[in-house]
């Protein structure tokens, strides 16, 4: 080292200042070449920067982002063959969408696909215990209600009601049963309890495999996994620090068949900002995973994804955006009982049971002019008021006298072209694969999305279930997979 | 560095399981702990031994449940009016295939190794009348929300002592509306047997549901309220 330091002192004296941050990494590179081994700093302490290479680099720790790095730890070839990197900002998880969700899971749908990625989630959920066990660590309990869902129908709505439950009827699993409005009487004490309005045209309701669990029960099981089998945390962000660019890639020139030239995009280093300071890590890696959630699109924006001239598919971006929704809590001693199922109105209200003591979870949709503010999670009370309330009383005649014992606020990652998700790699920017953008339902298909990403990642093709129609390419060619039934 | 999780310097993964354990108490982990868990915490080979054990667990189960096998019960279906007892090793397939035709009208399933998959054998009856699951381990919430497919004919039921059910999966006993006896006594993961006593009643208003005893909640809040009474006025 004697030899290195009197290089060191002798190129002070010839270069200026601004420029000897750039020899020394340099010349450490060039001795990390010579010397075999992992990364050794002398000079200073890293224990708290992320490492320096790591296969994929998954950029969120919500629900999508686990599950991204279980199946993609489960899936491998070799054990440990592949080094994941999960890089979540926050580790209390104070504004993620999972922790904030109510937690249902249901399988109606309109689109084949939904469904099939709720059934597999269901029965992933139903054997969490063998997927998720850690020798010498307790049993998982995720509190799964299987209440179900009931969904309400006016006549506008009796007929797309039919269409769903004809194609989920394709499913294989428990038929659905879609009822007359007489006949909905009979599902327990909210259906007794349901006003016979000229309005009610129908239901339908699955007798199994559907109802809602704890959320944060199912992201601590699936950390605490992913621990286990070796996966990397880290808290930080990909953000623009400073002058350095958050995704340093290279690009290729290449020829479609028709002689357009397309410039392909790969990424080489992604930079992670740490928490509280200018420091930042730049992290080698060979594919980047966006689990971003509602900060998708930053993300995404961030690799290049959308500059260019617009109605090309340079210019196309990731039409994924935040969007704020309520959750109200209330007591209603008359409320429905222990049966209730989750309800869902076709006004676009919802609510379900919460334990044993008569309260109720429950919210509603805004309209487009009703939309509230993303930019922070607080709370609009007088929207219970005005739009939440009358809805739930005209549906449910007991829940006329209730009264709220606490609210909070989530973000969907709102997918603005057709509400549903967006996975896969990204046509012009190679090695960068999206999970993201699920509008509300992205808990529940979880697991079936994080098998569906790795399958994509360690064999090119999606194998167990066939998610081609939520490729990003859609958003360019403007074929829209709408999803009719969003809450 | 986390990079530095070699296996003899596992600090690292050594905290971040303790962290999880955080939820434990403390003592019970920690006393039963063998040479081969030791191992286990700091050799990534050994660690592999005990997950595919673990895993081992869990298929000795799934075996017992599968279709066409030996169903070990210790009593057997109901059939003009005498119970058929197995065995020691169970009703082998043989004697299951002279009564195919017969309809079964009770099943007595205590103790069995019965979960999910293996509900199967007996949701395909549709004749079954009473349906005993007493202390079943592996009988869980998701098992009761299958049991919808027996609402015409089933009138009785036993849950007793399955230490997996709680008042989450007892929600969707509402569809058997044919029930009109059920036992739901003993039931340690239900948070609050006396209110979900009444619970279960107000939801099967023609059933006869026999648990622990709506009083037995009661009982607590007398002398929780007098100690209030004690202590502070109660306003007007």
């Amino acid at each position: 080292m004697h030899v290195g330091l009197t290089v060191v002192t002798d190129i002070q004296d010839k270069i200026p200042l601004r420029e000897w941050d750039g020899k020394v990494s340099e010349i450490k590179k060039k001795i990390q070449s010579v010397i075999p081994g992992g990364a050794w700093n002398p000079l200073y302490d890293t224990s708290h920067l992320p490492p320096e290479h790591s296969d994929v680099v998954i950029v969120g720790g919500g629900v999508l982002g686990l599950s991204v790095a279980y199946w993609l730890k489960r899936l491998e070839k070799q054990r440990g063959a592949i080094k994941v990197l999960v890089v979540e900002r926050d580790h209390t998880y104070s504004q993620a969408s999972t922790v904030l969700s109510v937690g249902g899971i249901r399988q109606q749908f309109s689109l084949p696909e939904n469904i099939q990625l709720s059934l597999f989630s269901v029965e992933f959920l139903r054997n969490i215990n063998e997927y998720l066990a850690v020798v010498d660590d307790p049993p998982l309990d995720l509190q799964f209600n299987p209440s179900g869902y009931l969904f309400l129908a006016s006549e506008k709505g009796a007929a797309t009601m039919e269409n769903n439950v004809k194609v989920q009827r394709w499913a294989p699993g428990v038929a659905p049963r879609c009822c007359p409005a007489a006949r909905t009487q009979r599902f327990g004490e909210p259906g007794r309890q349901l006003r016979r309005q000229a309005v009610l045209s129908g239901s339908s309701v699955w007798l199994e495999n559907e109802g809602w669990f704890d959320p944060w029960s199912l992201l601590q099981g699936l950390r605490r996994k992913v621990q286990s089998m070796g996966v990397l945390f880290c808290q930080g962000e990909v953000t623009r620090a400073s002058v350095v660019p958050c995704f340093v890639s290279s690009s290729d020139r290449m020829e479609t068949p028709s002689g357009e030239e397309v410039i392909l995009k790969k990424i080489h280093e992604v930079h992670v900002k740490v928490d509280h300071s200018q420091e930042y890590q730049p992290v080698e890696c060979a594919i980047v995973v966006n689990t971003a959630g509602a900060w998708s699109g930053q993300i995404a924006e961030l690799a290049g994804i959308g500059k260019g001239p617009p109605g090309t598919l340079q210019g196309t971006k990731l039409p994924v955006e935040p969007r704020k929704r309520y959750v109200y809590l209330w007591h209603c001693p008359q409320g429905p009982g222990l049966e209730a199922p989750l309800l869902a109105d076709p006004s676009g209200a919802y609510f379900r049971r919460d334990g044993l003591g008569n309260n109720y979870l429950g919210g509603c949709s805004p309209t487009a002019e009703e939309e509230p503010d993303p930019g922070n999670l607080e709370v609009d009370h007088d929207f219970f008021q005005d739009k939440v309330w009358p809805l739930l009383a005209q549906r449910v005649p007991a829940f006329e006298t209730l009264k709220v014992k606490s609210a909070w606020a989530g973000y969907y990652d709102y997918n603005t072209f057709d509400q549903n998700g967006v996975v896969g790699p990204h046509p012009l920017v190679v090695n960068m694969y999206f999970a993201t953008g699920f509008s509300g339902h992205g808990l529940q298909q979880a697991p079936a999305v994080g098998r569906a990403v790795a399958e994509m990642v360690l064999e090119g093709h999606f194998q167990t279930i066939d998610l081609s129609p939520f490729l990003f390419s859609r958003f360019y060619l403007g074929e829209k997979a709408q999803e009719h039934c969003i809450i | 560095s986390l990079r530095l999780a070699a296996p003899v310097w596992n600090w690292g993964t050594g905290s971040i399981r303790g962290l999880s354990r955080a939820v434990d108490p403390e003592g019970i982990q920690r006393k039963g702990r063998t040479l081969f868990q030791f191992l286990a915490d700091r050799f990534y080979d050994v660690a592999a031994v005990r997950e595919y054990l673990l895993r081992k667990q869990v298929l000795k189960v799934h075996q017992k449940n599968r279709s066409f096998t030996y169903i070990k019960e210790r009593y057997g279906p109901f059939q003009d009016k005498e119970w058929m007892r197995s065995s020691g090793r169970g009703l082998s397939f043989l004697e299951f295939w002279e009564f195919r035709a017969v309809p079964i009208e009770a099943v007595d399933a205590s103790g069995c190794a019965i979960n999910y998959q293996g509900l199967d054998h007996l949701l395909a009856l549709k004749e079954l009348q009473s349906l005993s699951l007493r202390c079943c381990p592996h009988v869980d919430d998701w098992c009761l929300s299958r049991l919808h497919q027996l609402a015409d004919s089933l009138q009785e039921l036993s849950l007793a002592g399955c230490p997996r059910i709680s008042e989450r999966g007892l929600a969707c006993l509402h569809h058997l509306w044919n029930l009109r006896r059920l036992d739901i006594s003993h039931l340690p993961a239900v948070s609050n047997p006396g209110l979900t006593q009444i619970l279960v009643e107000e939801m099967l208003p023609n059933c006869e549901v026999l648990g622990a005893g709506w009083a037995q909640g009661l009982k607590l809040g007398l002398e929780e309220q007098s100690q209030d009474t004690a202590s502070s006025p109660i306003p007007a």
